[in-house]
């Protein structure tokens, strides 16, 4: 789904070489959301994944931000579910940090008003999906009534 | 699990205003606990202002910029005026690209600026001042 704010997104800030770059990406993992205590761990864990990216102040932020977004939704809406973790790579060898949020939830019957600023179902301020689409580079989600939702979301580092 | 607890930051009392801050990890229960005590204090003590210093926040996800609208609304109804302080620049730039505007609660670059629109002004020092008090 291609949006007028895409393009700008990928273009922010100075450009230059990712500081961890050419060192081994950590290890996949995947991450528990059952409780209050596990969205803290998911965002301590997405922390040190930006930092070993390489990620700029802003970009550790932007992406630490979204993964709180996603989580909770999957914890609040979803009935808890698992944030994974990976490091994909571009053949030009540019890093990123991919977060695949899965839940076995009611799913979301009308994607459309969910991705509307302002539109919630439950107790947030109704940005936490369309929030966290802005703030990744890339962002598709998975879902239907009944079917649970899959939302992944990368960010590449600035290079 | 007690739900009473404080989250961990003292509420302080400095003449009408009440000083305070928000740890980074907040989470619903501390958030519920944080409202109920600021509130509780505001009323109990008469504060005219409330100071919130958010510079530990590494984050404000779309949860915490809810607690911090619903608790200046909250004391705005009980005749406080509540100023939000220390915002790191991240933060703010992740909130606008979030959408979340904070409407209705008001900011300062720092702790310090915020006592200030909140009508504490930092004197001139008292030289003589201290000077008579230590000789008497």
């Amino acid at each position: 789904m291609a949006l007028p704010g895409e393009s700008t997104l990928a273009s922010h800030g100075p450009k230059r070489p990712a500081r961890a770059e050419g060192r081994r990406p950590p290890a996949p993992a995947a991450y528990p959301v059952r409780t209050e205590e596990d969205l803290l761990t998911v965002r301590h864990a997405v922390r040190a994944a930006t930092v070993a990216v390489g990620f700029g102040l802003v970009d550790q932020t932007r992406v630490v931000t979204a993964a709180s977004e996603l989580a909770r939704n999957a914890y609040v809406h979803g009935g808890g579910g698992t944030v994974s973790l990976d490091y994909p790579r571009e053949p030009s060898g540019r890093r990123g940090l991919r977060l695949t949020v899965t839940d076995e939830g009611p799913g979301i019957a009308d994607l459309e008003a969910a991705l509307t600023d302002g539109f919630t179902t439950g107790a947030g301020l109704g940005h936490g999906l369309g929030g966290a689409r802005r703030l990744m580079d890339e962002f598709t989600v998975r879902t239907g009534p009944g079917e649970g939702t899959v939302v992944v979301v990368t960010r590449w580092a600035v290079r | 699990m007690n739900g009473l607890r404080s989250p961990g930051v003292p509420i302080l009392r400095l003449g009408d205003v009440l000083v305070t801050g928000l740890l980074n990890e907040l989470d619903d229960r501390a958030a519920i606990a944080f409202t109920e005590e600021l509130t509780e204090r505001i009323s109990a003590e008469g504060a005219r202002g409330v100071l919130i210093d958010i510079s530990r926040l590494e984050i404000i996800d779309s949860f915490v910029a809810r607690t911090l609208m619903e608790l200046t609304t909250v004391a705005r109804l009980l005749g406080a005026r509540v100023i939000v302080a220390g915002m790191r620049p991240p933060v703010a730039i992740t909130l606008v690209e979030l959408g979340i505007e904070l409407v209705g609660v008001e900011t300062a670059l720092n702790p310090e600026q915020g006592l200030a629109a909140l009508g504490w002004r930092q004197a001139p020092q008292p030289l003589e001042g201290a000077r008579r008090g230590t000789s008497r």
